[in-house]
């Protein structure tokens, strides 16, 4: 186990990410178009969940995110964020490889009891 | 969609400097706690020669070409029934503020499943000088009418 982190995110959030980001895709703050598509309702940007998610592997790492080589997921399951209660994110980091000075951390990222990731893997450079 | 997309290369977008407010307000966003992110000395002390930007920042630099693709009169995406497959990030070296970036996209696939097209796009964010920073490669799915 590397790091443990619970991320609660709000619609907040995502105003806040979408202006961060310049993803300004309704879907991630408008329930009528969210609903007109067929989702389930207003979803987080999976850039946003992966970008949350890594966060705990970067305070591994004493905040040096240029540690990082490679960084992937897929994005497997909506998280649908509650305009009152928001969503809560548990996210576990684990070392899944290692290769001299370079590591292989495993993320997972749970919603609502189930994981939203998949194949989430950090590449990591160890070296002093 | 149409098909005749994969295969298209967009020309260089930028170049796009990357700011030190930018670069705090992506840090913010996304709820990290580094203070290489944040504050100029920090990330000085470390060796880096502005904040360091998150992993996923590189994003904002993929998101202008992504965006221009989408716009691209021939396409037939609706935006709002794209979400997002798959995300990957090779980095050969990190994003710092005061970087001027140029993203070069080509679409490396398109494939269709059960009404569902899938669009991978490659994107090589380099600086001035040509010079390989990162890779970003996304798939994003367009979902089918109901």
């Amino acid at each position: 186990m590397v790091a443990e982190r619970t991320v609660h995110l709000t619609r907040d959030s995502l105003v806040r990410y979408a202006g961060a980001s310049g993803d300004f895709n309704p879907i991630h703050y408008r329930d009528d178009v969210a609903a007109f598509v067929g989702l389930p309702g207003v979803l987080a940007h999976g850039m946003l969940t992966m970008g949350v998610a890594v966060q705990p592997v970067i305070d591994w790492l004493g905040g040096d995110s240029g540690r990082v080589l490679d960084y992937r997921t897929r994005f497997t399951r909506p998280v649908v964020v509650d305009p009152v209660e928001g969503a809560e994110l548990e996210v576990t980091a684990k070392i899944g490889a290692l290769d001299g000075e370079r590591v292989r951390i495993d993320l997972t990222v749970v919603f609502g009891g189930q994981t939203v990731l998949g194949r989430a893997q950090v590449q990591v450079d160890l070296a002093p | 969609m149409n098909p005749a997309l994969e295969g298209r290369t967009l020309p260089p977008i930028g170049p796009y400097l990357v700011g030190r407010e930018k670069v705090r307000e992506f840090a913010r966003a996304v709820q990290s706690r580094s203070p290489l992110s944040i504050d100029a000395d920090a990330a000085s002390a470390a060796g880096y020669e502005g904040l360091l930007a998150p992993p996923t920042f590189a994003i904002v630099v993929q998101e202008a070409a992504l965006q221009q693709l989408l716009a691209e009169p021939d396409t037939g995406i609706d935006f709002a029934r794209v979400v997002h497959g798959d995300q990957r990030f090779g980095f050969v070296r990190p994003v710092v503020a005061g970087d001027e970036l140029l993203a070069h996209l080509s679409v490396t696939s398109i494939k269709t499943l059960a009404g569902n097209s899938m669009v991978t796009a490659e994107t090589a964010i380099t600086d001035l000088d040509g010079e390989l920073v990162v890779t970003a490669v996304s798939t994003l799915v367009v979902r089918a009418e109901q």
